[in-house]
Order: C-alpha cells, then structure tokens, then sequence
C-alpha cells in the first residue's frame, strides 16, 4: 500500500491502491498542468483559493495521465472548483455529485474520479447520496469543504452551523442541531475518512495523498473559511496563540496528545477512554500517566474508537477539534464487485456479441411459422 | 393427455377469456401459462393482466380481486378484447368484481368450494347467487358452470401428502387443465414450465402437474362439458416467434442497443411499479457488459447514469412517473451537458402516487415540458408490447446520435400486456454509431495567426456541433487533449466555458432546440392507414392505444364507412409530413387515455381543431366505445348515418359470444 505518514502498514492484506487501475505518465507534469484558463472568481480571501492550490500543487505528484482525472462537483462556492483544474470535470446539480460520480467510476475503472462538494451540497440536499456513496465504499475521493455557511445563497446557517447562529434566515439564531460530517460519515460505515484545514497546507497535502492512495471511498472534511458570511469560524484552530489547544492530532500509530509541550516533547494534554461512558475524554498527562494515554489506530476494523474521538469536535464555536485520518480501513469497493459481476457473467463469452443477443432474444418458448 | 378428443369439436375465430381469484390465487400465472399455450399453438392473441397495488390485499374481498385477461384468435387481433366470453371466478369476490364486464350470455366457470357464507359476506352477496335459479338472478343471463374446482383438485393430489392448504394451492393448475381442454391448447409447455418452476419441491411439482391433467381430464369426461372448440392458428407472416410483455421487449431493445452501439449499456434506477421488471430483466444479462445500479433513490439512478454517459456508457434510467418527476432537474442537467441519455417512463395512473398497477398516458405533458427552463427532450413511445423492442433502440439511437436524454414513453398496459413477437434478425437491426471524439477539433487564436486557419486542431471545443445534427461531441475522459469541464450553468457557444451573455443564452437556447426540431430529418413519413383514401375522419393517436384505435376503426370500416388513422411514434419532433397530413381531413380525433394532452400539443403546434376522446379509468380504452365515438364523427363528416351493429367482433362476421354460449347451453341440457 501506498499509504503516506499517518498510515504505516499494520500487516494488513495488500489491496489495491485507489488510482491502481488508473494509466500512469513518466511525463513531468506541474502545478501549471492543472491549471484551466478558466479565471478563479471566489471572493476575496476566500479558503477555497488555498484548497485549489494545494490541491493543483499535490495532482502532479500521483504520476498520473491528466486526461483520465474526473473532478465532479455539485451546486455551491466550492463547487466551481472543477472549472479551475484542467482535467475532466462536470459542475453538477446540487448534491447529486456523490451520484454521478457512482455512475462514473463504476463504469470506468481507468479513472482517478474526485468529487468537490460544500457542508450544504453533501450535508443538506445531499445527504442521502453522500451515506449511500459511503456505505457502498465506491472508489473515489470525496473533499468536503466545511465553511459552516452558505455562502454562494449569501449567508443562511447551514446543516454544520453551531445552534444559535444568527444568519439572515435565523434573526432569532438558528435551533437547528448541526451534524459532526466525521461523525456521520463514521456512522455511515465509510471506510477513509479524514479531517484537515484549508490553510495548512502540509497536513491537507499528506491528507490527501492518503485519500488518493485508499480503494474506496474516502471522505476529506476540510474546514474552510468564509470571509464573507462566516469569517473567523476557524480561528481558535488557525490562530498560533490557542491552535496547540484546539486541535487534537491524530496520528497513526501515535499516542494522542495535544497542548503546551511536557518534557517528552509532547503535549500535556492526552485522549484516554472513559470507562463510565465508553467514549473518549480529554486528561492531563501528568494526571493519568502516559500509559493511559489512547495510542490512535486508524485500521481498527471497529469504528467505535474512531466515532468516540470524532464527538471530541466542539459542535460550537470551534474550540477543540481532532484533525488527521481518524479511520482508513480496507473493505471491497461497491465498483470493483460490480465489475467482477460483469466480468464473470461476461468470462468464456467469445462469441459475436450479435450471435449471443439472436441467441436471447429468440430464447424462451418460440415456435416458427414457415 | 393428448389433444385427440371424443367430444364434438366446434370452431371459434375468436375467445376472450378472463381469469379471475384472489390474488393469491396465481391467476396472472395461470393466464400466462394459458397465454403461452396459446401463442405456441399459433393464435394471435393480446392479454390485460388486472392486479391490486397490494401484495396480498385483504383475502376473498373485491379490492384483493386479481385477474388476467386474453384474447385469442385464428385472426390478427388488435387488443386484449372489452368484454370476456368466459370468466373464471374462483370466488365470489371474483364473481362479484367481474361479472359486471360480461356481455349477455358469457359462460361463467366458478369455483363452488369457496362460496361459503364467509366469502359471501366477504364480497358482498346477500344470498348465495349461484342458488338463485330465477330468471332476476345476477347471474340468470348467463352460462353457469359450477365446478368444485378446489375439492376436485384436493382430491387429485391427495397422493402426495400435502396439507389441505398446500393442496388446494393447486386449484389454479386444475382450472387451467380445465379450460386447456376446453380449447384443445397443447399442453406440453405448461408441464415442462412446472416441472422447471418446482423442480426443488417435488410434491409441489407433482401436484401441481396433477391437477393440470386432472382439470384437462375432468373436462374430457364429464358430461357438464359436451363440446371441446377449436380456434385456429392464425396466418401470420413466416419467422420464429415468442410470446412478449412489453417490459421485456423493452429490456431485450435496450441490451439490443448496447450490442448495436457497441457500448457498455449502465442502467442506474430505483424500483418502482410498473417499471421494474426492466432492471430485474437488465441485471440478468451482465454478459453483454451491462451494469445495473439500483440507487437510494430516483435521482441518483439517474445521476449515475449520467455519470456513466460521460464516461462513455450508454446510459439508461428506468421508472414511472412520480420518478420522472424526481428526476426532472437531472434530466435538465443532461439537456444542458448534452449527454446521450434514455430516460425510460412505464407510465401508471396519476397524479402523485396516483394509480400503482393500472394504465394511463397522462406523463406526455411532464415528458415535454416538466422541466425549469426551455429544455427540449425528445419523446417517444411504442405502440404494443412488442414494439417497446423497437422503440427502445430507436431511444438510444436518437440519445447517441444527438446527444441529449430521450424521453421513451411506455405505460402499465404494454409493460405487463403480450402479443405474439417475431423475433427480428439481428443483422436488420440498425447500427449506432456513437463516434466519440479522438482529439483536439479547433485552431486556436494562436496557432492560426501562426499557422493559418486551416493548421492542425490544437485545442478542444466541447461543444462545436455537427452541422447536420448539431450535435456536440462526446468526448469522454481517457482521451488525450480534449479535457474539458461541462455542467448545469450556460456554456459559451463553441468552446463551452460558462457564459452569462444574454446574446449567448439565446442564441444557446435556440441552439438546443434546433437540435432536437433536427431530429424529424432522420424520421421516416408517416404512414396514414386510409385505404380507400377518401376518409374525412382522421383518428390520430401514440403509445399503447394502438390497438383499441384499431380495432374501433375496423368496425367502423366493417360497417362500410371511411376513416383513416395514424399513429405517432415520435411525439417530440412530431415527423415533418405531420402538419400535412391533419390538414387533409375534416375530423381529427385524439383518443387519448388522459385528458387530452396529446390534443393539447397538436392544437398548439397545427391549429387543428383536434377532437378528444379521454378516458382515464386505468384501463385500455374500449374498442366498442371508441368505434361508436369514431362512427359519431364519421355519420357528421359524411352527412350519413352509421349502424354500427353487426360489427362488434374484431373484423369477422360470425359472433362468437353467442355461438359460443348456445353451445355451452346445449352442452348442460
């Protein structure tokens, strides 16, 4: 597997990597490659810039033929994302990418297919496809960018807004309980699912390189920010001041632990199990020893540990969240069984295909008149 | 058993025979079974399955009635017939839901076991009405039949130690066996079909073989049935032939399809009645390189097929018409992208979840116009369950050749209803081409200042049109030099980056429409049936009233006067020699199962003064009707009057119904 720094290889079988079947290129291939002639007309400021670049800076990297990369999106400001890479893309309707892109990938297994989609697109008028895309675990890579607004509608909450946002359809601010995507796609049994942040670079880079490598469907939340309509939503995970306490890192392989720096060069804040709840809470090191302390394992084939970290996510303002590969397990992908049905059904078939459709359509109870 | 027989043998042209039970009873599979004898004996013949929405609605009450009608004749036949000549009623619901539909003098074939007072109450009856001799009984019209089918069959199959239930279960093979011999159909299919069907259960299998022969040899011996009758194959062409629903047919066109394009065929769908028997029959056949996608729901069935159309597949989406309306922007998107793309809609009653399991053609409307924005799809539709074969390849021919969705407009009588089908040779069968684009097709600014306009293409404009079609190119990914990102936002003209120049919109808008109004150049002319050419009435209709059209106006005809019909396949573009031809004739009359929407679009685009017969009962329009509503306008047109009597069989002299009934009279004296 080519797995890249969260994930070491715990001995699992090798399984095909997500852009295996895909046709490589020995040509050097830049940023520049990717880069439409299409001008990029986000607002300002706008994280979507910083996710673009990263991600036209990173597609160079997987080696592959330009023209068998899909991009697929829905309807919102990240959506237009397609437009500004020069691969293949299809700017859809809202939240039927998940969808389209099933279609796509089951039908071409020579295809790198990645879908660009919005906590409104996947979350909202999504939803049902994005769990269906996950259960079926097709293979393709789904970026979810979060900016908890809509933004491209100018500026209502959105299904992952804290309860209480004021927005311009909640004066009285909203009383809608948001969802925890990494949670939802836990719970929908997805077999990759990952978070990182528009603007470090580096994590979402690796994060994404993980993504490509896994066969089947990998879910990246990536926490953007909207200038505009939800600006400063990201900053206690941004800002140098508090980041060390508001994110939790995870590691594969790693002890969890995350704030001020004890002498091990780590942080004095740890994850360990709660045995009142079964879940996982925050402890100070010095408090309950290092041994205590949970070390992250992203393959476990049970979800639980993955879900118990995932409600670490403060579902208000953003004080505390856990970001990394919190789950990437192998588990056959809906495309490529369906493929093998085809193959199978199709296998010791040499004859004219026209010979086999006189032979079906001519089947059953006939008789002939002369 | 043998179809040699010690009784008289009387000839019929034609029968109609219903068979009728609760619907666990297995009538649908009894009237298939009867219906593949038929059809393997020659007749030509036309059924009308009639079940409840319900798996298993209340037992021996009216809404749980079942039925399966056909007809079969020593003569081409147009429909499943309007009235039965037989019922076979297996319980006094099916007594009471049916009987109301037959003519003066039909023989009734009721099964006695189940009218107990629990089942009289069940369907209604105050009285037991097969004790009423007098002349005032319900049933005093008619030929009577009394049968203990279910005690008889019980007592045929005790050997193999079934439970009672188990047992009587049989009672629909008994009935069968009884009404094969009644009509000297082979039996050999039947035997083989339960043999094949219980071959895991063998005292299933067994029994149910026995009360076929039983019910055959009851019918041999007894003397309440004195004379077998006998109706002729009929002359049809030469050729290999199989009985076909209409959703088969459809599926084996669309698999055609996939072989004649040499394409990949994806259906992406989501179950739905009467639909789904199409991706059950596509997910049989993955050996011709099919994939079959069932979705979480309508919409991304079709967002997967769309998907796999811009990868290249044929892609196909199979529903009815509360999924055609959850599918509608993504049909939208599909006009937008121009991706090839066959939308296929078995139409049911409606509105909203409307009528499950019955038959309309009230989705014509939504199919043209249910839609945002000016967003033309082309729509068509087959006439009989055999032509849904047809007419399936011609949807993705017109879906590849001018890439857009197409809109293929069966409905619940062709889905479920068979006729006879000669089984077409696979070299007639047209070839589509899908012509995908191989590279670069336009000279960019650059490259022409340098190299003169006529260089080599350097640069890919995905939606530079073929000047005969206007067709865009479909260029799918894998291929070298023409990535490309389309979508649901406006495309510039040519190189088909977003554009929101209002000159651009319009010009796009009319691009598209442009494309489809293309269409009627690759249609044959219409074919107007007006023999003597001197018809003033002209009876137009599309899709599966086909046959009550017919059928109506042969009678018409029989009765000496003129009508002409026409019948469209392709609704959208309607075919160039169209607008000329209603122009032709005084009368135009649109029977139409809906309320006139067909109508609607002629009027709109002829200013003809189209006149509409509508009916939407959920089932076929009836012939008899339809021919006094034909006659109506012919007696006006011609300033004649028109006696339509003697006429009400479907083109032959002699009346079956009432030779028929005089025989089975004689045969009780």
């Amino acid at each position: 597997m080519t797995t890249t720094d969260p994930g070491t290889d715990l001995g699992l079988p090798s399984l095909r990597t997500g852009t295996e079947l895909v046709p490589s290129t020995d040509a050097t291939q830049t940023g520049k490659d990717y880069t439409s002639d299409q001008e990029v007309r986000w607002c300002p400021g706008c994280g979507d810039y910083a996710v673009l670049k990263a991600v036209q800076g990173f597609l160079p990297g997987l080696g592959l033929r330009r023209e068998n990369i899909v991009f697929v999106s829905g309807i919102g400001c990240s959506s237009r994302f397609p437009y500004y890479l020069d691969t293949f893309g299809m700017h859809s309707i809202h939240g039927r990418a998940p969808s389209i892109a099933t279609g796509l990938a089951t039908a071409r297994e020579d295809l790198s297919v990645w879908v660009v989609t919005g906590d409104g697109d996947a979350l909202s008028i999504g939803g049902n496809h994005l769990i269906h895309a996950l259960r079926r675990n097709v293979n393709m890579t789904i970026l979810l960018f979060n900016n908890r607004i809509y933004g491209l509608t100018k500026g209502q909450y959105s299904p992952t807004s804290e309860t209480g946002k004021v927005t311009k359809s909640t004066p009285m601010g909203s009383v809608d309980h948001p969802f925890n995507p990494v949670s939802l796609a836990l719970g929908a049994e997805a077999s990759f699912v990952a978070r990182t942040i528009d603007s470090d670079r580096k994590h979402l880079t690796s994060v994404l390189s993980a993504a490509a490598a896994h066969r089947g469907t990998s879910l990246v939340e990536i926490y953007q920010n909207c200038p505009i309509f939800n600006d400063g939503a990201f900053d206690a995970i941004k800002s140098n001041d508090t980041k060390h306490d508001a994110i939790i890192p995870l590691v594969h392989g790693e002890p969890i632990r995350f704030g001020a720096t004890l002498e091990d060069g780590l942080g004095h804040k740890g994850l360990v199990r709660d045995p009142a709840t079964g879940g996982v809470t925050v402890a100070e090191v010095s408090e309950v020893g290092t041994d205590a302390i949970l070390v992250h394992d992203a393959h476990n084939p049970d979800p639980s540990m993955a879900f118990a970290i995932s409600r670490l996510t403060e579902m208000g303002y953003l004080n505390q969240t856990p970001i990394g590969i919190f789950r990437q397990v192998d588990r056959p992908t809906y495309d490529d069984q369906a493929r093998a049905q085809v193959a199978t059904a199709q296998g010791g078939h040499d004859d004219h295909p026209g010979d086999r459709l006189a032979a079906l359509i001519g089947g059953g109870d006939t008789w002939t008149v002369v | 058993m043998s179809s040699e027989t010690t009784k008289p043998v009387k000839q019929l042209d034609r029968v109609i025979i219903r068979f009728a039970g609760d619907s666990g009873d297995g009538m649908q599979l009894t009237g298939d079974r009867f219906t593949q004898e038929s059809a393997s004996f020659g007749n030509d013949l036309a059924t009308l399955p009639n079940f409840p929405a319900e798996i298993r609605a209340p037992q021996g009450t009216i809404p749980g009635v079942s039925s399966f009608q056909v007809h079969f004749a020593d003569h081409d036949i147009l429909t499943p017939g309007d009235a039965p000549d037989v019922l076979v009623a297996m319980n006094p619901a099916a007594l009471k839901a049916n009987v109301g539909d037959l003519p003066k003098g039909a023989t009734i074939i009721v099964d006695t076991h189940d009218f107990t007072k629990r089942n009289l109450d069940k369907a209604g009856y105050a009285a037991n009405p097969l004790e009423d001799d007098s002349d005032s009984g319900v049933l005093a019209e008619f030929a009577v039949q009394p049968v203990d089918l279910t005690g008889m069959t019980i007592e045929a199959v005790k050997e193999f130690g079934l439970s009672r239930k188990d047992a009587a279960r049989a009672k629909n093979m008994f009935a069968l066996g009884l009404v094969s011999w009644m009509y000297g159909r082979p039996t050999e299919s039947t035997i083989a079909f339960l043999t094949r069907r219980f071959a895991k259960v063998p005292a299933i299998r067994d029994a149910n073989i026995t009360a076929f022969k039983a019910g055959w040899y009851f019918g041999e011996t007894t003397e309440a049935f004195a004379v077998q009758y006998e109706v002729k194959p009929a002359p049809v062409s030469a050729g290999t032939y199989r009985n076909i629903t209409g959703n088969l047919a459809l599926a084996y066109g669309l698999v055609a399809a996939g072989v004649q394009a040499d394409l990949p065929l994806f259906l992406g769908t989501y179950p739905i009645t009467p639909a789904s028997d199409i991706l059950h029959e596509l997910s049989k056949h993955k050996s011709f390189g099919i994939t079959t996608f069932q979705a979480e729901d309508e919409i991304a069935g079709i967002g997967a097929a769309i998907g796999a159309s811009f990868g290249g597949a044929l892609g196909v989406t199979s529903t009815s018409g509360p999924g055609v309306a959850l599918k509608s922007e993504a049909i939208g998107l599909a006009v937008m992208t121009e991706l090839p793309l066959v939308v296929v809609n078995v139409q049911r009653g409606g509105p909203s979840t409307g009528l499950p399991t019955k038959t309309e053609q009230s989705d014509l409307l939504q199919a043209m116009f249910g839609r945002n924005g000016e967003s033309p799809v082309p729509v068509i539709a087959p006439q009989s369950p055999g032509d849904c074969f047809d007419a399936a390849i011609e949807a993705a021919r017109i879906a590849i050749t001018y890439r857009t969705p197409v809109m293929l407009l069966s409905d619940g009588m062709l889905a479920n209803g068979s006729e006879p089908w000669r089984v077409p040779e696979v070299a007639d069968l047209p070839r589509i081409e899908p012509g995908f684009a191989t590279g670069p097709n336009h000279v960019s600014a650059k490259n022409a200042k340098e190299n003169g306009p006529d260089a080599e293409p350097d640069e890919f404009w995905p939606y530079l049109r073929d000047e005969e079609t206007l067709a865009r190119p479909w260029a799918i990914p894998g291929t070298a030099g023409i990535e490309h990102r389309i979508g649901g936002l406006e495309k510039a003209d040519g190189h088909g980056n977003i554009s929101y120049d209002t000159d651009n919109h319009d010009k796009m808008t009319r691009l598209r429409q442009a494309k489809i109004d293309r269409i009627a150049d690759s249609l044959p002319p219409l074919g107007v049936d007006d023999p003597s050419g001197a018809a003033k009435v002209l009876v137009i209709g599309w899709g599966s009233t086909y046959g009550p059209i017919g059928a109506g106006i042969r009678r018409v005809r029989k009765a000496g006067h003129n009508v002409a019909q026409v019948h469209l396949r392709h609704i959208n573009p309607f075919p160039k020699d169209l607008g000329e031809i209603l122009k032709r004739y005084d009368t135009v009359l649109v029977p139409e199962m809906n309320l006139g929407q067909l109508s609607l679009l002629l009027r709109a685009e002829y200013l003809v003064d189209a006149i509409g017969y509508n009916q939407v009962r959920g089932l076929p329009l009836k012939a008899a009707e339809l021919a006094e509503a034909i006659a109506e306008l012919v007696a006006k047109a011609e300033g004649v009057p028109v006696d339509l009597s003697n006429t009400d069989t479907d083109d032959t002299d002699a009346n079956p119904v009432s030779t028929h009934t005089a025989q089975i009279a004689e045969a009780k004296k």
